[in-house]
């Protein structure tokens, strides 16, 4: 009796401590995209080159491709865009660049001087297909497999780790389906 | 000083239970003072939160009772990137874009629960200030009163383990008594 006095409160204690230690180590600006394991919206969007001429995510189905979103005016693409180059010269899949809330004349002028990753680039100026995709902040990469069903979400600038680990895998797994 | 409650088998457990509450706080109100200063940190909040409500931008062509829905689902929306501010308070890009949203959507004529599930579609039930109860927010809507709920049971325990002990204390046996008159002669 005297041992649970002291253990009830010592084990309620530890209960406690480690769920709020768990919320520590959890980032708040990761939001679960529920669009994974769901089939990719579909969008229409003018490309970045030419903007009489639309592209659609129809146009994907039958392979594995990737979206980034990013913007000339996004810090953390500047950060990712060497990995993103580095990744497109493997030609595992297409990376889809959607341009989001960026003026074009910006965009290129970017992608003229730090190298282009994409295959095809469309223009999101207003913002209207973003929120189809749920994307709240750049840069955000989605994998969609050949279905047309969206696999992955990374949120924030890739790394080289979450390249090697998660991307490079969960492709080659997608295109060998 | 001997004073117990009396222990009738017509008093209910509730009124016991009232009546050890009331017995406990008067002699230490501290748990009251530490539920006053909890309720003034809690209460002033969502008031502070709202301050920023007739900033928000609304579109200037709709009707009354339209802005008054529009205002009222912005509130109940989160940016999601300054995530403790509504689409109302907020400035964000985002925001603005999705307030747009909304208002095109009241323009094609969905309700406010079908606009709220076009947005948890795309954002998930993040996006909604107010959480839908269901399996995982278990703990989130729950936990606090579950604790709560410990912490009164716990105190309770407590007080009434420290009251049998004073009472012992104060009221000795015959016995004792005896024996204290002994030796005081």
């Amino acid at each position: 009796m005297r041992a649970l006095k002291f253990l009830l409160p010592l084990a309620l204690f530890i209960g406690v401590a480690w769920f709020l230690l768990l919320g520590l180590d959890r980032n708040p600006r990761e939001i679960p995209s529920p669009l994974v394991d769901k089939p990719a919206p579909q969008v229409t969007l003018p490309l970045l080159a030419d903007s009489a001429t639309n592209w659609s995510t129809d146009q994907m189905k039958g392979q594995v491709w990737l979206l980034n979103v990013w913007g000339s005016w996004c810090a953390g693409c500047r950060v990712e865009h060497p990995l993103l180059n580095d990744l497109a010269a493997r030609k595992l899949a297409p990376i889809i660049g959607l341009a989001w809330k960026d003026d074009p004349t910006a965009s290129q002028a970017w992608l003229a001087r730090l190298g282009n990753p994409y295959a095809i680039n469309v223009s999101d100026q207003k913002g209207s297909a973003a929120i189809d995709w749920g994307v709240y902040g750049a840069p955000e990469t989605f994998v969609i497999d050949k279905a047309g069903i969206v696999r992955h979400k990374h949120i924030g600038p890739l790394t080289a780790d979450a390249i090697e680990r998660q991307l490079v895998p969960l492709l080659n797994r997608l295109k060998a389906q | 000083m001997n004073r117990k409650p009396s222990m009738s088998l017509r008093e209910s457990p509730a009124r016991r239970l009232f009546v050890m509450m009331r017995e406990s706080l008067l002699r230490s109100p501290l748990p009251l003072l530490l539920l006053a200063v909890c309720l003034g940190i809690a209460l002033p909040a969502p008031a502070l939160a709202q301050s920023g409500v007739n900033a928000s931008p609304a579109p200037a062509e709709m009707s009354p009772e339209n802005l008054q829905r529009f205002r009222k689902l912005a509130e109940e929306l989160r940016c999601l990137v300054c995530q403790n501010q509504t689409l109302a308070d907020s400035d964000a890009g985002l925001a603005v874009d999705l307030r747009r949203q909304v208002e095109t959507l009241m323009g094609r004529g969905m309700d406010d629960a079908q606009i709220k599930e076009y947005l948890v579609e795309r954002y998930g039930d993040f996006v909604l200030y107010r959480p839908p109860v269901k399996g995982s927010t278990l703990l989130l809507w729950f936990g606090p009163f579950a604790l709560l709920l410990t912490g009164i049971i716990a105190w309770i325990v407590v007080q009434r383990r420290s009251r049998l002990r004073t009472s012992e204390a104060v009221s000795p046996d015959a016995n004792a008594r005896q024996r204290a008159r002994d030796l005081l002669g």
